[in-house]
């Protein structure tokens, strides 16, 4: 594998060995009189390759949480370090720079209506620096992998939930990020296509050796966690 | 930060193929997104195209209409044989007409470089339509006949037949109302009518469009202009036409005539002569304004209806372009979409918007006779302002894709 020399200075694994690192991270939405705090002294730590589960009831902050690792959300105080990159301060490029290297799992699918499902996947690969033989071999893997093999020039309306969040991984994961961050995954979906996508996106995730953080009330997925953190009020819970 | 794409962490065999130089030479060809967009929504691409291609249609039009308004307007100016031009200084244009003694005219013969002068009588006159008797106005032109001094090649030929009293030569151009005479002459019928209640006879036929103020034109001599013209005097003339010597310069004869002759009169090339009457047409009488605020509206209209469709697109993909926003596409990769999209529409929208306005060219000229003529520079003209409005639709609408927000889509 070939590093540059400024890409092992960024990312080098004796200094970080944590994708996500967390530090006295506090967040308030609105301003003034209306101000409210919505995480408080977030203190965290995942490390590359972990399975994390984030639990917690509505309105505790999870999805703040979520948006903030994910760089969609500028960070207002504290420390937070996505693969030895500190997002405090950052700005809008490198917020840009950082969610290319992160894949995204949306509770609405988020699919393109207008590409077929190969496209949708190809989109993720549009950012990134591939050839044309290398894209169609990744596209075509990874959509064979969640089992849409058949499936590629389909158009998401034609697709059932659970294939179209089977889309939704394949896009994630095909620029092989190191980091996947999912919010409800399997919210939309029914039993056994819930577990299905989980343990589709576990096993991928395991191969590319990428650090997941979901986002779930499911139970029925936990035991797939290496770790399990909850989050009450603002505060991440010991559990 | 800054070196991502060398910097990712896999086990998987065929990421490592990915890295290096040779990955630059067959890089992947980007996806369509602007293209693919617009297809999706076949019934919304029809929309825009045809309202794209109405407001090219309108755009054409009006300028097809001014630019036969002028071409048409000109056509007698061009046609006459000679170099300069002299008219009463009060003359403004071919429906706005002064008359001057045709001594100025004389005395100009006198000037150096000068090789010939010819005097015409202009005037409307009442022309009986010999089929339902019917009374139109036709613009009677008055020419020695012994002179070449109209450029047509229909009166060149038949000018000698002006010599015999009460005759005249017919614009075969003429609208329909004054009468079928084209086609009964080439039927070789004789032709007889009144002009000014006087009988005359029509002898030979010649063409030039009508225009914006006169409907017909009737070429004759100058004595049987003064007798259908009983109220006018001989030897005060519209237009005076100079024709110089072969080897005269235009400018030194126009400055000596300049010089020569009272303020009565004025010389002017036959050039400035045909701008007069199109800027008289242009800057006095609401022709020229209107046809311009015609396109002005039409380019409007055509903006407003892309803004509309753009608007709309832009509106339910927002969810899609937040998520292309969250995985890493940066927003200036959105504005180019909307701005591909709005210049697709633009191509697609003026192809048929040409072609229906060819058609109506045609169809108009059938109708009216008027000279309507498409030509490149036109082309190019609407569709650069057809590019500029679809651009600016695009502009107005994309300041909808900010509220593209990728931290609202968890």
């Amino acid at each position: 594998m070939t590093y540059t020399i400024s890409s092992l200075s960024s990312t080098d694994l004796s200094t970080s060995d944590n994708a996500i690192a967390i530090l006295n991270l506090n967040h308030y939405y609105g301003h003034g009189s209306l101000r409210k705090q919505v995480l408080t002294d977030i203190n965290l730590q995942i490390q590359r390759g972990e399975i994390v589960l984030l639990t917690g009831p509505s309105g505790s902050g999870k999805t703040t949480l979520l948006t903030l690792i994910g760089g969609l959300r500028s960070v207002q105080s504290g420390s937070l370090k996505i693969l030895g990159d500190e997002l405090l301060n950052a700005n809008r490029e490198q917020l840009t720079l950082t969610r290319r290297r992160i894949g995204y799992i949306f509770q609405a699918h988020n699919l393109l209506n207008f590409l077929t499902v190969y496209q949708n996947v190809e989109m993720a690969l549009e950012i990134q620096h591939v050839s044309a033989l290398e894209a169609n071999t990744r596209i075509t893997d990874i959509l064979t992998a969640v089992g849409l093999a058949e499936r590629l020039h389909y158009y998401p309306e034609a697709l059932s939930g659970g294939q179209k969040q089977r889309v939704a991984i394949a896009r994630a994961l095909v620029s092989q990020p190191q980091i996947i961050l999912a919010d409800e995954p399997t919210a939309a979906l029914d039993k056994k296509s819930g577990r299905d996508v989980v343990e589709i996106l576990e096993k991928l995730a395991k191969e590319q050796g990428c650090t997941i953080l979901i986002v779930t009330h499911d139970n029925r997925i936990l035991d797939l966690a290496d770790r399990i953190i909850t989050m009450e009020d603002g505060h991440l819970v010991d559990s | 930060m800054a070196n991502l794409p060398a910097n990712r962490d896999s086990k998987v065999n065929h990421a490592q193929k990915s890295k290096g130089a040779p990955n630059h030479i067959k890089r992947k060809p980007p996806l369509f997104l602007s293209w693919l967009q617009l297809r999706k929504e076949r019934a919304r691409l029809l929309v825009a195209i045809a309202g794209i291609s109405f407001a090219d249609v309108l755009m054409f039009l009006q300028m097809g209409f001014r630019g036969a308004l002028f071409s048409s307007a000109v056509e007698f100016h061009h046609s006459l044989n000679g170099e300069i031009v002299m008219l009463s200084s009060r003359y403004r244009s071919l429906i706005s007409l002064d008359r001057f003694t045709e001594r100025r005219l004389y005395q100009a013969a006198g000037v150096t470089g000068v090789e010939s002068v010819s005097p015409i009588y202009l005037n409307f006159m009442q022309w009986r339509n010999p089929d339902n008797k019917e009374i139109w106005d036709i613009f009677v032109i008055g020419i020695q006949p012994d002179d070449q001094v109209m450029n047509l090649p229909d009166v060149q030929a038949n000018h000698q037949q002006l010599r015999e009293p009460d005759t005249a030569l017919f614009n075969s151009g003429s609208r329909a109302e004054f009468g079928p005479i084209a086609d009964w002459f080439h039927a070789r019928e004789v032709i007889s009518t009144e002009v000014n209640q006087r009988q005359i006879e029509v002898r030979g036929l010649f063409q030039l469009s009508p225009t914006f103020g006169i409907n017909a034109y009737l070429i004759t001599s100058d004595l049987n202009f003064l007798r259908m013209a009983r109220f006018r005097q001989g030897g005060l003339i519209d237009v005076g036409v100079i024709k110089l010597q072969p080897n005269a310069d235009v400018g030194i004869v126009l400055a000596a005539l300049q010089s020569r002759l009272p303020n009565d009169v004025k010389v002017m090339t036959k050039a400035d002569y045909a701008k007069a009457e199109v800027a008289f047409w242009n800057a006095s009488t609401p022709v020229g304004y209107t046809f311009d605020l015609g396109v002005v509206i039409a380019f409007i209209v055509g903006a407003v209806i892309v803004y509309q469709i753009l608007y709309s697109d832009v509106t339910d993909h927002l969810p899609e372009y937040a998520t292309l926003k969250a995985i890493g596409f940066r927003d200036r990769y959105l504005l180019a979409v909307v701005f591909q999209e709005s210049l697709i529409l633009a191509a697609l929208g003026f192809i048929p918007g040409t072609a229906i306005a060819l058609g109506l060219y045609q169809i108009t000229h059938v109708a009216t006779l008027l000279p309507m003529a498409m030509n490149a520079g036109r082309v190019v003209f609407v569709f650069v302002l057809t590019t500029l409005m679809c651009s600016v639709a695009a502009s107005m609408a994309v300041r909808k894709l900010q509220q593209a927000d990728p931290a609202d889509i968890f």
